[in-house]
């Protein structure tokens, strides 16, 4: 791995790193993958298991709950909000 | 009856309270002044609960209605693992991020406890969002070992184990996703069970890596842990890896003695030596009482903890994507929504948790999916594999919990892969969805101080019933 990497993951992640926790990672995470990668030798050729026999654990779309019910209570953790809404930035 | 703590057992109590030798009152007065003696030195506790004696008035009251007929737990004085939630009260998950968060519904497992009359005393310490062995990690501070206060009681779920050996709470929950329950319970010399995987509803509580995460209980007993086991599982919709009551009740026939397996292999990874010699003993003595032991192979186990380092990560990294400053707790401010996020969660998560969110993107990542994720998926298979052949053989698998005692606060803080090789014999059992229970088999001295061991056993799926059988005349 090199810096660049550490940025890039750094970026998927939604993480701000100052430089020096960059340079630490760096390090942390080579040796971790170094420790890891020995799956790579008994994982044998075969693909992933197919998961067994599946079912659905939903509940069938209907009878929704009446609006609102659940609001209140959401919204009272949310950071920001406005008229009921969460209020996120302007993202366009 | 006078009210001994350090002896007190969940049936214990239930006896006492049933026949009105002491009241939930007196009991939860009891244990709240035990916390206001003990728990400034070991902080297990993050929070004790304002309304416990409130709660415990009700369950007097549930008890007199009720007597003999009163739900089980009525009255029996529980401590919370803070990433499990109870309506209306903090849960913070040790962490920065939620520090103010207030639980908006009850966790699964908490409306089991309520509806069988237990009385909450508070929320424990554990290391941030569950990621660690020591639990240093939480942004409200370590708690410290009981048995030892200059050493760690073990993590995630240490304030739970610490509450439990120092007094400070009857029993305890917590969550174990690759030991967080069994390894903290050797630490500290108590009773740590990991239900099977489905056995108890994760519904509420703060997801780490879904396919390995389970609730479950902190005692002094074996036959406590079982109470505690019966109160908790079953099938819960609002969780969609929770199993049918079907499955669930399906009859076990027991046995009157076990076979017991040992991986002698996997025994040479590093387990010190009065450990080795403890555990050892300890086989003897199961042979003693009548079981047979022999050796038993696990051709993949050796490989249980990369793998465990691939898949956790990845699915922690997904899960912890929900923390983005937008919907609950923490939010900084940034130029844009790119920015917001990436500050409020430098700002909100801690190193280690970070940590794991990088190296869980990197194996998820386009390119190095197939090479991580994927291999460890295949690894997960054969591990499992290896466990359902060898319970063909025997009837429960024997290790010790962790290769040493409690170690000293600090000593592995640093370093994370040394802090990783403390699950090496818990993380089987998260791979392969099975029950485990670690149970306090002795001690070793390090410093001066006695410090308490685990015996770790893993039996096949759905089979608590054989962890408690062998268990309990242990």
């Amino acid at each position: 791995m090199n810096i660049k990497e550490i940025e890039k993951l750094a970026e998927l992640s939604k993480i701000d790193l100052s430089e020096e926790e960059k340079q630490s990672l760096l390090k942390e995470i080579d040796s971790i993958l170094s420790y890891v990668s020995d799956v790579q030798k008994v994982a044998g050729e075969k693909t992933v298991p197919i998961p067994g026999p599946h079912f659905n654990i939903l509940r069938e779309d209907s009878d929704p709950y009446p609006p609102e019910m659940f609001t209140k209570a959401i919204l009272e953790n949310a950071p920001h909000t406005k008229d009921g809404f969460v209020k996120v930035k302007k993202i366009l | 009856m006078p009210i001994d703590l350090e002896k007190m057992t969940i049936k214990d109590a239930r006896e006492g309270l049933v026949a009105r030798e002491f009241s939930a009152t007196e009991l939860a007065e009891a244990y709240l002044a035990a916390a206001s003696e003990k728990d400034p030195e070991i902080h297990a506790y993050v929070e004790v609960f304002d309304d416990v004696k409130a709660q415990a008035k009700k369950a007097d009251e549930l008890i007199a209605e009720k007597k003999d007929d009163a739900p089980a737990l009525a009255g029996i004085p529980i401590a919370m693992k803070d990433n499990i939630l109870l309506k209306g009260r903090l849960a913070s998950a040790g962490s920065k991020m939620l520090e103010n968060y207030r639980a908006p519904y009850d966790s699964g497992v908490t409306v089991k406890l309520r509806d069988a009359g237990a009385v909450f005393l508070g929320r424990t310490n554990m290391d941030e969002f569950a990621m660690g062995s020591s639990t240093e990690s939480s942004v409200y501070g370590a708690t410290k070992n009981p048995h030892d206060v200059k050493r760690v009681p073990g993590g995630s779920s240490g304030g739970s184990a610490a509450a439990v050996a120092s007094g400070t709470a009857l029993a305890a929950l917590g969550s174990d996703t690759g030991g967080s329950i069994r390894q903290p319970a050797s630490f500290c010399g108590v009773v740590g069970l990991k239900p099977s995987y489905g056995a108890v509803s994760r519904s509420g509580l703060m997801a780490m890596a879904s396919s390995l995460d389970q609730i479950g209980p902190f005692t002094k007993t074996v036959e406590d842990a079982e109470i505690l086991f019966q109160a908790l599982r079953g099938h819960d919709p609002l969780d969609s890896t929770s199993l049918p009551e079907t499955r669930l009740q399906e009859k076990k026939e027991g046995k009157d003695r076990y076979t017991i397996g040992v991986p002698e292999k996997f025994l040479e990874q590093g387990v010190e030596n009065d450990v080795l010699e403890n555990f050892r003993e300890n086989l003897k003595k199961l042979e003693q009482a009548g079981h047979t032991v022999r050796e038993v192979s696990l051709p993949h186990i050796a490989y249980a903890l990369s793998t465990y380092y691939i898949i956790m990560p990845a699915e922690v990294s997904s899960n912890l994507a929900r923390y983005d400053g937008v919907k609950f707790g923490l939010s900084f401010d940034g130029a844009d929504l790119s920015g917001m996020y990436k500050k409020t969660r430098a700002e909100g998560f801690g190193p280690e948790v970070r940590r794991r969110i990088m190296l869980g993107t990197y194996v998820l990542s386009a390119g190095y999916y197939d090479a991580f994720y994927t291999k460890a998926l295949m690894v997960r298979k054969k591990i499992t594999e290896d466990f359902e052949n060898a319970f063909q053989n025997v009837d429960v698998i024997a290790t010790p919990t962790t290769p040493s005692p409690a170690f000293l606060l600090g000593e592995k803080s640093g370093d994370p892969l040394a802090m990783y090789a403390q699950d090496i014999f818990t993380v089987p059992a998260n791979i392969a969805g099975l029950p485990a229970l670690s149970l306090p088999c002795g001690f070793v001295e390090r410093e001066g101080k006695n410090l308490p061991l685990g015996l770790h056993l893993t039996a096949p799926f759905l089979r608590e019933d054989v962890l408690f059988s062998v268990g309990k005349e242990f």
